[in-house]
């Protein structure tokens, strides 16, 4: 011990030579303000993690939660500097808005969550108020980039971006495959989002000319045992294909209905909802999860991080979904990191200056770099289709990240192996 | 909408009832027997859903041939519940018992989801996606097979009560307790094998809803209150009736998702159960007090 203390000792001693180079160098780089290796902030990021761990949302927080950890060693070989402090929201406004003013208290430097639309507003509101700059990692509601807040910034489209990004691939899959549906039968869920998804599509419809009408709209609760009353009315619809707006369990219900009903249609499709893109969907489907699409941000698998992180994904939890949640979030903690590492200090001004100026062209999801607008909105979002193939959930369009082609109509579910 | 479609939502409501009427069995012969409402009836189902799902993703064993299985634990865990707690209760104001039996529901629900997690899980058979056609009617094969099982326990149970000496021994305790100790008859033990069949009969449903349902611990507060529904529509305590309220219900969900709207199917369960009670307050098949 006392060897170590002395050797720790000695290593400190400098010769008078020493500080004159040093003291030098100094002098140099302070009248010049060239700076030898680039800006990078003493101490690390202090970044409050604000998500759902518990509560009705559990699951999509844990699976948020893995995609702020997952990252940290990539982030840390990339010369990031982010230390998380980790705050559970249990899913309600109220908890979330205490939890981030016990964060700030506590030495965060800067804020990211919160998954849903109405606990992020209220921690928005404590930024605002705080001065503390706010990173959305998931959360769509316009207000959060409409009401002027000068200290959030979203990562994440907003309910009308998704809507119309969603929609108008619809577009891009029939002039893709040359086959263009006449007729659509939408089931949907009966829950906030649900309805705010229902209230998109009837509104966006007729605003961008789409080749197809809905001819039945069948509304149903996410947490129905039994769809079996709903695929017959949507049976009964003979339409060309069928529209989802689901969650998961409902969604794996909803296609085994099917099946066992013999609804043979050109598709299932999602212009924007979880469900049939998630590993249990796919699992409790087995051949029948097959060729089912959803309109959806996702990875850009031409993307080396993408890569990367879904490689480190399915090592840390092969159980796991490797989905959007993680992405989002895994991107906005490298929001947060590029940003203090821009602005070289804690200082909440600093680093909000920095995320108003963040470009950031190497990332995991698929769009152009990450910009965001006056209004704290990433400009660069674009949805993709992403379709089951070979069990796994596959980029099909947009065609520069593609990794295969839409299969579109897809096959009847008789006679599948 | 043409009449084979209204065929095929009349039949997978009358098969769904079915099960439905088995699962409220439970509840309808332990009330009708013992007086005691068991609040934990729906969490006593997700156990058996858990055990018929361990069974089949641990040994194999898919859900009607583990029927004997679950049933027959489901027998020993209401037998001893019966034997060393319920017991103790018979005598206390009614109140106390609701919150006894809620407690046992809270108990079992959280045990449940500190084992398995809130997950929802299910099991996939080679039936799961397949269904019987004939003509243009269109039958799904595990409704089927849970509905011609649940209406086989039925049938049993209804023979147990009425040719064997215990179901005879049991019947004449619901009808006259003080009676039936005079001539001798072990209430307290007849108490308990009651409460067994009671939870066998769920611990049955169970197995069968597995079948259709996917099974996470929160599910046990829906079914409690639809096994309510059931017996209050059927008359509680009469076995029949609680048959008869599961397809009504059954029946009223398919038909109200066709023709009002699927979302509001559940709400024409509860307008039938106001219906009964104005104008059949002792429910269709039940006995006047």
């Amino acid at each position: 011990m006392s060897d170590n203390t002395t050797s720790l000792s000695a290593s400190r001693t400098i010769t008078r030579r020493q500080f004159t180079t040093a003291a030098a160098a100094g002098a140099l780089v302070t009248t010049t303000g060239l700076p030898l290796r680039p800006a990078r902030a003493a101490t690390p990021l202090k970044l409050g993690v604000l998500l759902p761990r518990s509560g009705h949302l559990a699951l999509i927080g844990q699976a948020c939660q893995r995609g702020a950890e997952i990252g940290l060693p990539m982030l840390k070989d990339m010369g990031y500097s982010v230390e998380l402090m980790n705050a559970d929201t249990e899913s309600n406004p109220d908890v979330g808005r205490t939890q981030a003013e016990k964060l700030i208290r506590e030495g965060a430097n800067m804020l990211m969550g919160a998954f849903d639309s109405a606990t992020t507003l209220a921690i928005a509101g404590v930024a605002e108020q705080k001065g503390v700059p706010f990173v959305v990692n998931i959360a769509a509601e316009p207000k959060l980039t409409e009401q002027g807040f000068k200290y959030t910034f979203r990562n994440f489209p907003s309910a009308g971006m998704l809507g119309k990004g969603g929609l108008l691939l619809y577009k891009d899959m029939f002039a893709a495959t040359g086959v263009t549906p006449k007729t659509a039968v939408l089931l949907h869920i009966n829950d906030s989002f649900g309805m705010a998804m229902l209230g998109g599509i009837n509104a966006l419809m007729p605003k961008l000319d789409m080749p197809f009408t809905i001819v039945e709209t069948i509304a149903y609760d996410p947490k129905a045992r039994d769809l079996s009353i709903e695929v017959s009315k949507a049976k009964a619809a003979k339409a060309d294909f069928v529209m989802t707006v689901t969650r998961l369990n409902d969604a794996i219900l909803l296609v085994r209905e099917m099946v066992k009903q013999q609804v043979e249609t050109m598709g299932i499709t999602s212009p924007g909802s979880p469900g049939m893109y998630d590993k249990q969907f796919v699992k409790a489907l087995g051949k029948y999860a097959e060729y089912c699409s959803v309109n959806i941000p996702w990875f850009d698998p031409k993307q080396e991080m993408a890569k990367t992180l879904e490689k480190t994904f399915e090592k840390a939890f092969p159980e796991e979904s490797f989905d959007l949640n993680v992405g989002f979030t895994f991107e906005a903690v490298l929001i947060a990191a590029d940003a203090h590492k821009r602005a070289g200090s804690n200082d909440p001004q600093a680093l909000t200056e920095a995320l108003r100026a963040t470009n950031l062209a190497k990332r995991a999801m698929i769009g152009g770099p990450i910009k965001f607008e006056a209004n704290g909105q990433n400009m660069n979002l674009r949805s993709a289709v992403v379709q089951n193939l070979g069990g796994k959930p596959t980029v099909v369009l947009p065609t520069e990240s593609s990794e295969a082609k839409l299969v579109f109509p897809m096959p009847a579910f008789k006679g599948r192996t | 909408m043409d009449a084979t479609f209204f065929m095929n939502v009349i039949s997978a409501g009358l098969l769904t009832g079915l099960v439905y009427g088995l699962m409220a069995l439970g509840l309808s012969v332990i009330f009708g027997v013992m007086r005691v409402v068991n609040f934990a009836h729906g969490d006593m189902m997700v156990v058996a859903m858990y055990a018929a799902f361990l069974l089949f993703t641990k040994l194999g064993i898919e859900p009607v041939p583990a029927l004997p299985l679950v049933a027959g634990g489901l027998f020993v865990v209401g037998y001893l519940l019966q034997r060393f707690l319920i017991n103790h209760f018979l005598e206390v104001t009614e109140h106390i018992q609701f919150l006894l039996l809620l407690s046992v529901a809270m108990i079992i629900t959280n045990v449940v989801l500190m084992v398995f997690g809130p997950d929802a899980r299910n099991i996939q058979l080679d039936a799961s996606f397949e269904s019987y056609s004939l003509g243009g009617l269109v039958l799904d094969k595990v409704r089927v097979i849970a509905a011609f099982t649940a209406g086989g326990v039925a049938l049993l149970l209804w023979a147990f009560f009425r040719y064997t000496t215990t179901g005879t021994a049991i019947r004449a305790c619901a009808d006259n307790p003080v009676g039936a100790r005079v001539v001798g008859l072990d209430v307290e033990k007849l108490y308990a094998i009651t409460f067994g069949i009671g939870t066998a009969c769920v611990g049955a449903a169970g197995c069968l809803l597995l079948l259709l349902v996917d099974v996470h611990p929160h599910l046990s507060s829906d079914y409690t209150l639809l096994g309510f529904i059931i017996v209050i529509l059927g008359g509680l305590g009469s076995l029949g009736g609680a048959l008869l309220g599961g397809i009504l219900v059954g029946l009223s969900e398919a038909l109200s998702g066709v023709l009002i709207a699927p979302s509001l199917k559940s709400m024409f369960s509860f307008g039938l159960l106001i219906l009964v009670l104005l104008l059949r307050p002792q429910g269709i098949l039940g006995k006047k007090p």
